[in-house]
């Protein structure tokens, strides 16, 4: 039996998935489902891809073992796959690269994004200026506060940023804006969506792009250990780089997939992000999934330390992985990832992204579950000089 | 069996002229002010009333209808407030239900389509439900015997036009432009040629909306459409009213004036 859906035709995962957006947008949604059908079986198109990935992202990211802090994980063996040490410092650049290639072959010559933290406005904004694309991108204005460095980051590399006020001014708010533009400029613009949500076909086509850091990662296991790990841990915001490197893994019914949500101050206080672990299903920005929501179907705000995990809603494919028990979910709370984020800077000299350091915990417990024996394989999604500031508010470190 | 919405089309019709359609979100400015703002067009001679159900993200809509949103939402609407405006109004105007389709999945569909029938509506319009997630929606609403209000656009291919048409009842909405809701100057040139395509794929009355705000404008749109759909204009007359009454007062002089110019010539 297989795990993996083949999501093109009707863009589902079981139940979820599908399209739920205004009529508008069909004719751009089906044109990229096309574009991007066609370059995956295009040998130039990959072969681009490739060239890009080696001479300017840095792939393949290496892989590094952690034995400093696998000690406190139970003694597992714990590798990380690199994805912090990617160009932009995170998996985002493996997504908008992709993107922006297709929008060249879809001759279009404007992209628009929307950002949380600020990391994938200044991954498309970077492969905007890469490909000679004019780039907007929407932030919610309390973000635009809350991480002005990365503003500024994206106007020097040419972005116009633009502060979302409508409703909670945050990140699901700044996807809203992102569609009206989208519906209102389809025809010229490319929606640069930065996770494995939305509509048909960007579940599927994010994920493809991501799935190099799996296909890698596999392959270095294999070289490494003459074997596959026991448990790929990833965290979740949408689910792009944790479906990235689990995809290629699915069929390997042997290896253990665990993402980690945010869990901000614990399910029970209702502040949190984890929307798997304390959602139900339903429908936010044109796709089926689960959804962070009240009695009457609204959308609830969702809480983290982590702005790029700081999402009510969660990719469909990890709403069917979970439901079909083939991943595991599990929320992590704000002071379980700090606690894991100080221990991988001081055991291991790497300053881990926040959104990582959730998957870092999360290997802390599964380690401590699984015992010496096993191995651990975590997606280092990011790097955390992003954090800098909230981590030493976090840890009290004067600036 | 038809609907009171499908009653009106076949009256203005034969009339040969528009309908019109105004459009406030329940709960907005308050809850019993929404129910006296709509009471106030019917009297000013709007035909039939398309309730929005507010909702936290809606993409189809501009600033203005957002901010309304936002209100209502504040003021706690939720689906028993839909349903008590809704029973309000369908007494004395042909009233659809307009909102995004979360709220329905989270309420249940058949339940929802058992309400909006039981309270007297004609149907629900889904601007977010595409044809292919539609099953259980056209099951049900058969089975309740509501109308299917489906929206597209002036993208919108002619096979599409027909596989949509085909799934709709009551009346298709024309959105007369790319993009959201809102006032605009003028009402776009794509939604002359939208409605001439789908005269092609069906008989269906044909409601224009988006951007349609001024006499002037539904004149201009009641030549060649079915149906004038206004929302963004009444809303805007409410958020600058000075006074509850004030707004009403405007109001219902605007349903006047708009319904001044939907005898076609
Ligand atoms: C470093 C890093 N990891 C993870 C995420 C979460 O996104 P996703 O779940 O799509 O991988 C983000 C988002 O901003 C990020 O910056």
């Amino acid at each position: 039996m297989s795990f993996a859906v083949d999501s093109h035709i009707i863009g589902h995962f079981g139940p979820y998935g599908g399209r739920f957006v205004p009529e508008a947008l069909i004719g751009a949604l089906d044109e990229l489902a096309l574009a991007h059908e066609v370059a995956l079986k295009d040998p130039i198109f990959q072969a681009e891809l490739a060239e890009l990935h080696r001479t300017y992202t840095g792939r393949p990211s290496i892989i590094t073992e952690v034995k400093r802090f696998a000690e406190h994980a139970g003694g597992a063996r714990i590798l990380l796959k690199r994805e912090d040490l990617n160009h932009t410092g995170s998996h985002k650049i493996n997504n908008v690269l992709g993107q922006a290639l297709l929008t060249k072959r879809m001759g279009k010559k404007r992209i628009i994004a929307e950002t949380g933290a600020g990391q994938h406005g200044v991954a498309a904004a970077t492969a905007a200026a890469l490909m000679g694309l004019e780039c907007v991108v929407y932030m919610g204005e309390e973000d635009t506060k809350r991480q002005s460095l990365n503003v500024a980051r994206m106007k020097l590399l040419g972005a116009e940023v633009i502060p979302v006020t409508q409703g909670s001014k945050t990140l699901k708010d700044a996807i809203n804006e992102a569609m009206r533009d989208w519906v209102t400029n389809v025809d010229t613009t490319h929606y640069m969506l930065g996770t494995v949500a939305g509509p048909h076909p960007f579940p599927t086509m994010v994920r493809d792009f991501h799935r190099v850091i799996g296909v890698e990662a596999r392959e270095q296991c294999l070289e490494l250990m003459g074997r596959l790990p026991d448990a790929i841990l990833a965290c979740i915001g949408g689910g792009s780089n944790a479906i990235g490197i689990f995809h290629p893994f699915l069929d390997d019914v042997n290896v253990r997939l665990i993402g980690l949500e945010a869990g901000g101050s614990g399910i029970e206080s209702g502040l949190h992000a984890a929307t798997i672990s304390g959602g139900s299903p339903g429908v936010l920005h044109g796709t089926r999934s689960y959804v962070l929501q009240d009695a009457n179907g609204q959308t609830v705000e969702s809480h983290s330390i982590s702005a790029g995990l700081d999402y009510p809603g969660v990719g469909p494919e990890h709403a069917y992985l979970n439901d079909i028990g083939r991943a595991e979910y599990r929320a992590i709370t704000d002071a379980q990832a700090m606690e894991a984020f100080a221990l991988l800077c001081k055991t291991e000299g790497i300053i881990p992204a926040i959104e990582s350091a959730h998957a870092l915990a999360g290997a802390m417990q599964i380690g401590k579950e699984l015992g010496s024996e096993a191995v651990l394989l975590v997606n280092l999604s990011g790097r955390g000089d992003k954090d800098v500031q909230t981590a030493a508010d976090y840890f009290g470190i004067p600036l | 069996m038809s609907t009171p919405l499908d009653t009106l089309f076949v009256r203005t019709r034969s009339e040969n002229r528009a309908a019109l359609i105004g459009y406030l979100p329940a709960g907005f400015p308050t809850q019993q002010g929404c129910i006296d703002a709509l009471t106030a067009m019917v009297e000013g001679g709007v035909d039939a009333i398309e309730i929005g159900y507010p909702y936290s993200d809606p993409v189809m809509d501009g600033p203005v209808i957002q901010a309304a949103a936002d209100t209502s939402l504040r003021n706690g609407t939720g689906a028993a407030e839909v349903m008590a405006t809704l029973a309000a109004i369908a007494k004395i105007a042909p009233t659809v239900v307009m909102t995004y389709w979360n709220p329905i999945e989270k309420y249940g569909v058949d339940k929802f389509l058992a309400d909006i029938k039981g309270n007297g509506g004609s149907g629900v319009i889904t601007p977010d439900l595409t044809i292919e997630e539609s099953d259980p929606w056209i099951a049900a609403s058969t089975s309740h015997d509501t109308n299917r209000i489906y929206v597209v656009a002036p993208s919108t291919l002619e096979e599409r036009l027909r596989k949509v048409t085909a799934a709709t009842s009551g009346f298709v909405y024309a959105a007369s432009l790319m993009g959201v809701t809102g006032t605009r100057t003028t009402v776009s040139s794509s939604a002359r040629g939208l409605v001439s395509r789908l005269r092609e794929v069906t008989d269906l009355p044909i409601a224009v909306g988006l951007g349609v705000s001024t006499p002037e404008q539904a004149s201009e749109v009641a030549q060649y459409a079915d149906g004038v759909i206004v929302g963004s204009a009444f809303i805007r007359l409410l958020q600058e009213a000075h006074n509850p009454q004030d707004g009403i007062a405007k109001v219902r002089a605007l349903a006047q004036d708009l319904a001044k110019g939907l005898q076609r010539s």
